[in-house]
């Protein structure tokens, strides 16, 4: 299954996973499969606020810099440390590599996101190539 | 044929593109051509890149365009057009060089092949191919010898790395071993009777590059022929993101980033293929010019020390924060695993182990200068 539904999805290719106030956020399998070899990955430090919608980070492929947009607004309560000198966790699993975890600020946002089957829909209709 | 060729916004396309396809690789527009940027079933650049450096890669790089000369005043014509030495040329032998503008900028970089005793063939970039044939016609009006714009008569495949030698003598009478770094041979090749191999490339590793008939059957017959050779070495496809990032740690110029119709030269440091001894040739007067008046930037090395990764185009600062210069081209380094940069700076910015500052997503990020290339092919013993 390349997209759990245990959680939402954006059309920047973000997933959310929501556990109790606090979620996880990372980037889905069709994103880390575009991006190819990852590399890099910059991410906010604890105590940062992100908003829904606006860029929190960068992860960075060989080829390509790509930024990565809050799926919903909440500050960042931890940040996987694993990834400064591992970041090609993000290709070997995608959907267990999360990047960060946020308390959520307004956990109704997250009713505007995709669904697993609707992500899915969604990338297969983008993915012309 | 019509006067004026009409411009074409349709993507271009080499003979083997639905080879590429077929095999899953990803695709990029790169100068209006659909081309093969990285294979996932080859692992992806980082592997693709690694191959290259320790057995052997194979590249597409029909996009990559030819011109001939040929005639009895072709060698005028070349000496006339390109800034190194081509009557030092033997017959066979190839050497790196480049068209340039009056100003002593870049038209394009070439390799020059001198395929016999009255002919010349330039390999050219395939973002300039009209540009530098036009600009190779009516420079070379006046002399007797013909430019032939031959880019779509071939199927150019690149077989680059330590073992390229060993893959492409299965598939080939002629005896590579005698085929010296930039020299060129034409032998059988796949049962194609006079096919021109040159030992060249824009990997920074030995290799060679042949030239095919372009039909899309002769150009797929190869194409799998030289892959099923090359499988006890473990050859893989490569694409134009391991291309780049071979030529990078190489330090070899990249047209539009290293070079170009604004970039002397001397600023790209390219000193040691200009031969200003040559009694004449486009762009000299310039670069005398340009030589009294000293360098205001130059072309060097980066090497990150902090986090971070500098791109094409992103800015250089000194310590204090005040923007010097700025990235040509930068990426991670596969091979080197280090993250590394080709940028233009003032001189006294450029001694090697100065520190500089580049700016990333707002913030200076520490980068000192180092060395080039960054990567040199171990001799051979």
């Amino acid at each position: 299954m390349p997209y759990p539904n245990d959680r939402k999805y954006t059309k920047e290719h973000e997933w959310i996973k929501v556990d109790g106030s606090s979620a996880s956020v990372g980037i889905t399998d069709y994103a880390q499969d575009s991006l190819g070899d990852i590399v890099f990955v910059d991410l906010p430090k604890p105590g940062a606020d992100i908003t829904a919608g606006k860029a929190f980070g960068t992860v960075e492929s060989v080829k390509a810099v790509s930024d990565l947009y809050a799926p919903a607004s909440g500050t960042v309560a931890e940040v996987n440390g694993e990834l400064a000198t591992a970041p090609e966790k993000i290709n070997q699993e995608a959907n267990n590599t999360w990047m960060i975890k946020i308390t959520l600020k307004n956990p109704a946002e997250l009713s505007g996101l995709l669904s697993a089957a609707d992500y899915e829909k969604f990338v297969s209709e983008e993915g012309g190539h | 044929m019509p006067a004026v060729e009409a411009s074409t916004p349709t993507i271009r396309k080499t003979a083997l593109n639905a080879v590429h396809r077929q095999m899953g690789a990803k695709m990029v527009e790169f100068n209006g051509w659909d081309m093969p940027v990285e294979y996932p079933s080859s692992g992806g650049i980082i592997t693709e890149h690694n191959a290259v450096r320790t057995g052997v890669g194979i590249f597409d790089v029909s996009h990559m365009g030819d011109i001939r000369l040929s005639g009895p005043e072709a060698l005028a014509a070349v000496q006339h057009i390109s800034m190194n030495d081509a009557a030092r040329l033997a017959v066979g032998q190839a050497q790196y060089s480049a068209l340039l503008y009056p100003e002593g900028t870049f038209v394009d970089d070439v390799i020059v092949h001198r395929l016999g005793d009255d002919g010349y063939l330039l390999v050219i970039n395939a973002g300039t191919r009209e540009k530098d044939f036009d600009w190779v016609r009516d420079n070379t009006r006046g002399f007797k010898c013909r430019a032939e714009h031959l880019s779509d008569d071939f199927t150019q495949i690149a077989i680059q790395g330590p073992r390229a030698v060993d893959l492409l003598q299965k598939l080939t009478d002629a005896n590579l071993a005698a085929v010296k770094f930039y020299w060129i041979t034409h032998g059988t090749v796949c049962g194609l009777k006079n096919i021109l191999i040159a030992r060249t490339g824009y990997t920074g590793e030995d290799g060679f590059e042949i030239y095919i008939p372009s039909d899309d059957g002769t150009s797929v017959r190869v194409w799998n022929e030289i892959l099923g050779a090359g499988k006890e070495f473990g050859a893989v496809p490569c694409g134009l993101g391991a291309r780049n990032t071979l030529r990078l740690e190489a330090k070899l110029p990249l047209y539009e980033h290293e070079i170009s119709d604004t970039i002397n030269v001397w600023e790209a440091g390219l000193d040691r293929f200009c031969k200003m001894e040559k009694a004449e040739f486009i762009g000299k007067a310039a670069l005398q010019k340009a030589k009294a008046e000293g360098l205001a930037r130059t072309l060097v090395g980066i090497e990150m020390v902090e986090r971070g990764i500098a791109r094409d185009s992103y800015r250089v600062l000194d310590e204090a924060g005040a923007a010097i210069g700025y990235v040509t081209s930068g990426s991670p380094a596969p091979f080197l695993k280090k993250n590394i940069a080709l940028a233009y700076m003032p001189p006294n910015f450029a001694e090697v182990g100065s520190t500089v500052k580049v700016e990333i997503r707002g913030q200076g990020v520490k980068a000192q200068v180092v060395p080039t290339p960054f990567y040199k092919r171990p001799k051979k013993v």
